[in-house]
């Protein structure tokens, strides 16, 4: 491991020009449960850590008729202890309970897990789902991109030298709207995502239709994928068995995954089915108002 | 629960507070990372990219001339080891080819094999000059399965090893990976399976696995000027680790003195050394006292995993469930060089059953993983999946119950292990009975995709030598100094026996581990001896005490010491004269010096433990996931001196028992790189993967043993992966065979059933 230069600017611009300035040797510090990791290993030989903890905009959490807002540095224990999260944005919830343990809850931010884009992060999927923007700072000025796009490969995203990701914008909720995440594990926690899967339903007035769906897969494919067919054969249905089974099969479609020690491509393409049947199941419960009996890993 | 009768003893089957509790708990025991030593160097150890490759040079130059590095080693700092074997306490190694394990000489045999190592002024300093070692390598094809490491063809890892056949070479033949063959018979294997109504033959493999110990290797060694060497460290025997040192540096063994740190965990796996020798090196050329920690990808690509197997067991039965014959094929990957446990793994195979005709053939293969090492019951746990299951196969063909079939079969008193010893007094049917009777087995399993499996186990309780010394002190409290390293809370068990003995609290004495210099030659902690072995060793320094308390209080009442005897803790004169163990304790030096005891024992293998496990799984059909529903271990403990400390071992010995059978493997890619040595994707159970584990102490106490103790530490890893494939057939009606039982193979069995 290299000596490092340590700088904990409490303002955007600050921190924007102290990215700037390392010109891509300069790393953002949220949690720090990778990057620690990452330049202990020496993966990561940054000049300047950037701690962004201490900026206001980015530990916004804030629900509202507006919807949504999540400040990047937010860690994971404030989402899923926060009301209106876990009630009308329950994905978030779901994936905050299951990365890493309570330690590691109490530091670990969103932002930070989707910046890594690894394509098995855990909170990725229910922000695409949900329909994220991903408001960002740079010297040029703030932009906005949607959480589907954000990442672009395995450890790569849109970011550019001197950017910053500062908060997710997530659309209100319509009335009889649902959201789940899982992710299928060999262990019960403390684990990895194989295949990972969140969905975002909205049923009509009888709860009887879905009027509207977004799926979102993890660790198929080079980045979180938003499953854009799977979710329109949903669209004017009733849920039935079969029609889940089709938006499993459409959804298993755009899966490409790897085979490696966490399994094999057949098998988690298999997974993709299963894990969509049973969390569009689960985001439809939600959407009904009925309580979700579920345990992480199980 | 022990059995129901009142109890015989004191101390012994109580559950005081451990004496290294409040240090562990607390934070304040001292493990060998926390050594600090003035003017310490750092090192690390470089280590092989490759799996298999030539080393063609290597070239320090670069990483020498930077400034804080103070020592560089290569294997040609090591004195040249002929190939000598060597009994290490549980296991022999060849030192030839311990000193290239521990630093590799013209080949590198596995990745992370270490090749050089850099000691500096800060690990950073270390680090990057280990990056500027320049070796070059030529890269060669690597075998890294056992059947594949057997064939003529393979790559060739070692061109001194040569096949043994009960340890003599035959001049003809050609050096292979192939390091040794076993063979074992018992009666006429043809003529029993001639008398079968069923015949059962698979074919099974099992996994690498590490022992996954939480505490990283670790060593601190100086050098000191006058040519003595102090080596702090983790480790499962001090004695073994000083000779090993000694020899691999080539210095005289009283010239090593080491020093027990607290053990983060073992299971076999701290026996060998790895860091003490290149830190000795480091330390000599430096001047300087050197401390190297492993890397946790270190310790799971370089340190001793338990070997892959491939085995075919062969059981025949007549109708009415008796077992007639058995026959096994067994090959372990010895990894890197030879010394797997195959040995004992053909000993194991059917341990469990009294069989009249039985042949078991072994071998020890050479592959490019790391060099095996013993992990809790070595070679036991493979053949019982093997075995366990094939026995499950044949009560489900002949429609009876796993139990009775057991019990109607199993080894007892006078029956005779395939590799000859008969069994003295055990308890291998009074487990099965336990769990038969158990609440858990009568009761009854319901629900979709869940069954119900059991299987039984086998382990040797090693005897070998122990020697602790004990002190009597003046406040009525006994020091008492040992030599087996603490892995297990051995300190209290060890002490409860000497208290017992002496008839005073178990809290009244005070057990410490000592190094090399400060007690008498003791074997590893390993085999499941320590209790057994130590214990008689304490037990005997007790009554040495005894004796030397009589004499000082006959000396104090002036009598002849003939009318005083020692009985339940008081000192018993004549004319009701009597002493407690503390008002003698006190008047002590009125009438001498110190008193103390000693005691050391060296015994053969006694009777060995046994364990019946029952586990109720639920599977997930569409995923292939296995949930452990219920568990339920039952074991012969011989005596239980403490039985929280056999509760956990028989807990601990499960839940990795659960690992073997559903996840934790070595993940190889086709470059013979291990592509999961971290706690991430080599996967251990945590506490979310296992319900509480219920425990039936069964005590048929061994007569080997003053108090009856049997070794409990090992034998309940055995069970667990045959009893849980047992299980998923029962829930799925898929026969596993093949670990470990992850979910993607599950699933896939699952589905071809379909």
């Amino acid at each position: 491991m290299r000596d490092f230069d340590y700088a904990a600017p409490t303002t955007l611009a600050d921190a924007v020009m102290l990215l700037s300035r390392g010109n891509g040797a300069a790393r953002p510090l949220a949690g720090g449960t990778d990057l620690i990791d990452h330049v202990r290993t020496g993966r990561l030989a940054p000049d300047t850590v950037v701690d962004i903890k201490k900026i206001a905009e980015l530990n916004v959490l804030e629900a509202s008729p507006q919807g949504l807002r999540l400040g990047a540095a937010v860690p994971c224990y404030r989402v899923y202890g926060h009301a209106a999260i876990v009630a009308d944005y329950s994905a978030l919830a779901d994936s905050g309970h299951i990365i890493g343990g309570v330690q590691i809850q109490t530091r670990a931010s969103f932002g930070g897990n989707v910046c890594n884009s690894g394509p098995a992060a855990d909170s990725t999927p229910s922000l695409i789902a949900l329909g994220a923007v991903c408001v960002i700072a740079g010297p040029k000025g703030t932009r906005e991109v949607p959480a589907e796009d954000f990442c672009t490969d395995p450890s790569k995203n849109v970011l550019q030298p001197g950017e910053l990701l500062v908060e997710f914008r997530i659309p209100a909720r319509a009335k009889n709207s649902g959201s789940h995440y899982r992710r299928f594990i060999p262990r019960n926690e403390m684990d990895i995502a194989v295949v990972s899967v969140a969905a975002s339903v909205t049923l009509d007035d009888a709860k009887q239709k879905i009027i509207a769906a977004r799926i979102s897969l993890g660790a198929v494919a080079p980045k979180p994928l938003l499953a854009t067919d799977a979710a329109a054969v949903l669209i004017g249905q009733v849920p039935t068995d079969d029609i889940l089974a089709k938006a499993a099969d459409a959804a298993r479609k755009i899966a490409t995954p790897i085979t490696d020690m966490r399994g094999t491509a057949e098998y988690r393409t298999h997974l993709v089915g299963v894990l969509v049947t049973r969390v569009l199941q689960a985001a439809i419960t939600r959407a009904k108002g009925e309580k979700l009996d579920y345990r992480p890993g199980h | 629960m022990a059995t129901g009768e009142k109890r015989k003893y004191k101390v012994i089957g109580t559950r005081p507070l451990r004496h290294d509790g409040v240090d562990k708990l607390t934070g304040r025991a001292q493990y060998g990372a926390d050594i600090r030593l003035t003017g310490m160097l750092h090192g690390v150890v470089l280590r092989s990219p490759h799996a298999h490759a030539k080393i063609k040079s290597i070239d320090t130059s670069a990483a020498a001339a930077l400034p804080g590095v103070r020592a560089i080693c290569t294997s040609a700092d090591f004195p040249d080891q002929v190939g000598r074997i060597v009994e290490l306490g549980e296991g022999a190694v060849n030192m030839r080819h311990l000193s290239a394990n521990v630093m590799a000489h013209d080949k590198a045999l596995y990745k992370g094999h270490a090749v050089a190592a850099v000691a500096a002024d800060s690990i950073h300093i270390a680090e990057e000059a280990a990056k500027l070692i320049k070796i070059d390598y030529e890269p060669l094809p690597p075998v890294m399965e056992v059947l594949g490491a057997m064939r003529d063809d393979a790559p060739l890892l070692n061109d001194d090893v040569r096949m043994t056949e009960m340890g003599t070479v035959k001049p003809e033949t050609k050096p292979s990976n192939v390091a040794a063959k076993f063979l074992f018979t018992k009666g006429d294997v043809t003529a029993g399976f001639a008398k079968a109504d069923i015949i059962i033959e698979r074919e099974f493999r099992t996994a690498t696995v590490h022992q996954g110990y939480i505490e990283p290797h670790n060593a601190t060694v100086l050098w000191n000027a006058d040519g003595k060497v102090t080596v702090w460290m983790s480790t499962q025997g001090t004695f073994t680790a000083r000779q090993q040192t000694a020899e691999l540096v080539g210095i005289a063994v009283s010239d090593v003195k080491v020093v027990p740190m607290e053990i983060g965990g073992g299971f076999g796996g701290k026996i060998s050394v790895y860091l003490p020798p290149v830190a000795a090196i480091l330390s000599r050329k430096s001047g300087k006292p050197v401390q190297i920690q492993m890397e946790r990808a270190a310790v799971f690509e370089a340190t001793g995993p338990t070997p892959g197997s491939f085995m075919r067991v062969k059981v025949g039965a007549t109708r009415d469930g008796k077992i007639v014959a058995g026959e096994a094929w067994i090959a372990f990957e010895a990894g890197a060089f030879p010394g797997s446990p195959i040995a004992p793994g053909c000993m194991c195979v059917f341990s469990c059953y009294d069989i009249p005709d039985a042949r078991v053939e072994g071998y020890d293969v050479c592959v490019n993983k790391p060099r095996s090492n013993a992990y809790r019951a070595p070679g036991s746990t493979q053949v019982a999946f093997a075995m366990e299951t094939v026995v499950d196969e044949i009560c489900e063909k002949l429609g009876v119950d796993a139990a009775e079939f057991r019990i109607k079969n199993g080894a007892k008193e006078g029956t005779r292990r395939v590799d000859g010893p008969v069994y003295h007094r055990i308890g291998m049917i009074e487990t099965v009975e336990a769990i038969r009777d158990s609440e858990h087995y009568q009761s009854k399993l319901t629900g979709p995709n869940r069954g119900r499996g059991i299987a039984t186990g086998f382990w040797f309780n090693a005897g070998l030598k122990s020697a602790v010394v004990a002190t009597v002190n003046l406040d009525g409290t006994v020091s008492l100094i040992e030599g087996s390293t603490d892995i297990g809370g051995s300190r209290t068990g060890i002490a409860m026996q000497l208290a017992e003995t002496l008839g005073i609290a178990a809290e009244a004495v005070k057990p410490q581990v000592a190094d090399t210099d400060s007690i008498g030659y003791t074997d590893v902690t390993g085999g499941s001896r320590v209790t057994f072995a130590t214990g008689i060793a304490a037990v005997e320094a007790a009554k040495e005490i005894q004796k030397q308390m009589v004499e000082r209080a006959a000396l104090l009442w002036e009598v002849d010491s003939a009318s005083v005897k020692y009985e339940d803790g008081k000192v018993i004169g004549p004319a009701e004269k009597s002493f407690s163990f503390a008002e003698l304790a006190a008047k002590i030096h009125e009438v001498g010096g110190a008193v103390i005891g000693h005691g050391t024992s060296s015994s053969a293998e006694q009777g060995g433990a046994f364990g019946t496990h029952c586990v109720d799984v639920e599977v997930d059909p569409d995923t292939g996931k296995v949930q452990i529903l219920r568990y339920t271990i039952a074991q012969d403990a011989g005596t239980a001196i403490h039985p929280s400390y056999v509760e956990g071992q028989m807990q601990g010995g499960v839940v990795q028992g659960i690992g073997w059978a559903l996840n934790e493997e070595y993940f190889y890619d086709d470059k013979g790189v291990m592509r999961n040595a971290t706690f991430l994707d080599y996967r251990i159970p945590t506490c979310y993967d296992v319900p509480m584990i219920e425990t039936i102490i069964v005590e048929v106490p061994d007569p080997a043993h003053p108090y009856g103790v049997r070794g409990v530490g090992e034998v309940p890893i055995c069970p667990p992966p045959a009893a849980i494939a047992n299980a998923i057939h029962a829930a799925v009606g898929v026969r596993m065979r093949d670990l470990p039982m992850s979910p993607p193979k599950v699933c896939a069995a699952v589905m071809q059933k379909k």
